[in-house]
């Protein structure tokens, strides 16, 4: 018998790959059972095929994993996500997904990616500027995609700021005071309200403005809906990315030969993209808990209805029955099938967008600043306490 | 009862979007996209709401007989 697993699982032991402990398990138990200090248990899932079944088969359910009276094990996400599209299950999650999916298309990204191009050029105009070492969270990673989705969105971009400290407490720190994430969750919810009012006294060429169409003219969409959807989008749409690019340029500079070859070879960059998706370990290891709506049978094991179930996708990308040599990273791979957005109804929203922005942001880096190299050792990181996304604090930087 | 033709360009990125939505009407080929399992299929909800959800606008829904683009 493998040894019992515990809940919050053992930590990673470098940021460039999953825990060991979590590798192992894709070959000795792949569907493992865990359980937490207060004796609450749940399923962890690992291989590739596994996960995807997870994700895709609408027995796995998002929206049974806030109610309260399955007595789930606490992986930290439960509340966050109720009542958002990502804690739905069809068909109130269709009606809502088929409102917004049409903004997100790849065809309506290729239009804003001639924008996302200008910005990463005057975000990188107004850096070379500064002193060095500059701080590349401040400066590019975070600025990049908050810029994008405020513009998408129609948020003005005087107050961007204010949702730094928001989205911190969100999707921020497990072991915040609840207190705090709900006060950031109201605080967020009257901002929207004022912006949605003003919106309708003076319609805009953006995301919301179409929405509330959606709400007042069809009434498709409630106006609670309409608020957290706003909200959603924004909150899931830069603490991610903004990563994204700080851990594609720490992984980058572990693999000087696989930078070299970017830096030649430039037109390589969106294959690399779906590269760098697949072996950078965005999440510490884990994952929004599903739950069985019956009895499943899973590669063999039997999961009764009511389950915890916790699908690894920073695990699966690594899963070396797809991918072979995986812990190796190497940009001419055909990486396209990685899990990275997820898979199925829950399929990242933003993925063509935060796919395109990272493109762009690559491209730019590299092409104006290809000698960019970060300022401290690994081992000195300070990443956010707690993060759920690995989350730094800064990435000081030189050229 | 309109029949519709239903067709998956291979813009397909395998985002499982319509496997889930539709899994009687979808399955996941070998090579790596997704393909209609039938394809002419009886005009359906879970039809509509896969083509509508794909993110590549990959699934392209005609009327069988008039060959006239299904709205959605
Ligand atoms: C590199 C950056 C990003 C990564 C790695 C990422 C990853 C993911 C993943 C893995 C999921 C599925 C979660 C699950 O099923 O458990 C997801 C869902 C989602 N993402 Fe992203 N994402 C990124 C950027 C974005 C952006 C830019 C947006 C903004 C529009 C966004 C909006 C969303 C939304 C709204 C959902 C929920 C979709 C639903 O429930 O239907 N994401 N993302
Ligand atoms: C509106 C609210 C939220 C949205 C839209 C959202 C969206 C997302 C997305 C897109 C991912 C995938 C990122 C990835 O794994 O690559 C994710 C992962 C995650 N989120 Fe959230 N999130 C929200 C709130 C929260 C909150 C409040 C918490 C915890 C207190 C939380 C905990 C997590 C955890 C633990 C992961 C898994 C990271 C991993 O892959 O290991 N989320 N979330
Ligand atoms: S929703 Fe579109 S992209 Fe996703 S699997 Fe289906 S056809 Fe392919």
């Amino acid at each position: 018998m493998p040894e019992s697993l515990t809940y919050p699982f053992p930590p990673a032991e470098s940021i460039f790959h999953p825990s060991p402990t979590l590798s192992a398990l894709q070959k000795s138990e792949p569907i493992a059972r865990f359980s937490t200090a207060d004796g609450r248990t749940g399923w962890v899932v690992t291989r590739y095929q596994d996960v995807r079944t997870v994700l895709v088969d609408p027995r796995f359910s998002r929206a049974e994993a806030s109610n309260p009276e399955l007595n789930l094990p606490d992986t930290g996400l439960g509340q966050a996500t109720t009542g958002s599209i990502l804690g739905l299950d069809p068909p109130e999650h269709t009606r809502l997904r088929r409102l917004v999916a049409g903004a997100f298309t790849a065809r309506r990204v290729e239009a804003l990616r001639p924008r996302a191009a200008e910005i990463v050029g005057e975000l990188i105009d107004a850096l070379t500027a500064l002193p060095q070492p500059v701080d590349l969270v401040e400066h590019f990673s975070l600025p990049l995609p908050v810029q994008v989705i405020c513009e998408l969105l129609g948020v003005p971009a005087e107050d961007r700021h204010v949702f730094h400290g928001w989205s911190d407490a969100v999707l921020g720190d497990v072991t915040t005071d609840p207190a705090r994430i709900a006060g950031a969750f109201a605080a967020l919810d009257a901002y929207f309200r004022k912006l949605i009012a003003a919106k309708r006294e003076q319609p805009a060429d953006d995301l919301m403005t179409a929405l509330i169409e959606a709400r007042d003219e069809r009434d498709r969409l409630s106006e609670d809906e309409l608020v957290r959807l706003c909200q959603t989008v924004l909150v899931a749409g830069h603490e991610t990315t903004a990563n994204m690019i700080n851990m594609f340029l720490l992984t980058l500079h572990e693999n000087p030969e696989q930078l070299n070859r970017l830096l030649t070879q430039p037109e390589t960059i969106p294959q690399a993209v779906e590269e760098l998706m697949r072996f950078v370990q965005l999440g510490e290891g884990s994952g929004l808990v599903r739950v069985t709506t019956e009895e499943v049978e899973l590669a063999g094991v039997r999961i009764p209805a009511g389950s915890a179930v916790v699908p690894l996708m920073t695990v699966a990308n690594r899963d070396p029955q797809l991918f072979d040599d995986p812990d190796t990273l190497d940009v001419t791979r055909s990486a396209g099938a990685h899990l990275g957005f997820g898979a199925g109804v829950h399929h990242c929203l933003g993925a063509q967008l935060a796919r395109m922005e990272l493109q762009e942001a690559l491209r730019g880096l590299l092409a104006r600043l290809p000698g960019l190299r970060v300022d401290v050792p690994v081992a000195e990181l300070r990443f956010k306490n707690g993060m759920i996304v690995r989350s730094l604090h800064e990435l000081p930087v030189r050229w | 009862m309109t029949s519709w033709r239903v067709e998956v360009t291979p813009d397909c990125i395998a985002s499982g979007v319509c496997l889930a939505l539709a899994g009687d009407d979808f399955a996941l080929g070998d090579d790596g996209r997704t393909h209609p399992l039938r394809e002419v299929t009886e005009e359906r909800e879970a039809v509509l709401d896969a083509a509508a959800s794909c993110p590549m606008e990959a699934i392209l829904l005609t009327d069988a007989t008039t060959g006239e683009p299904v709205d959605f």
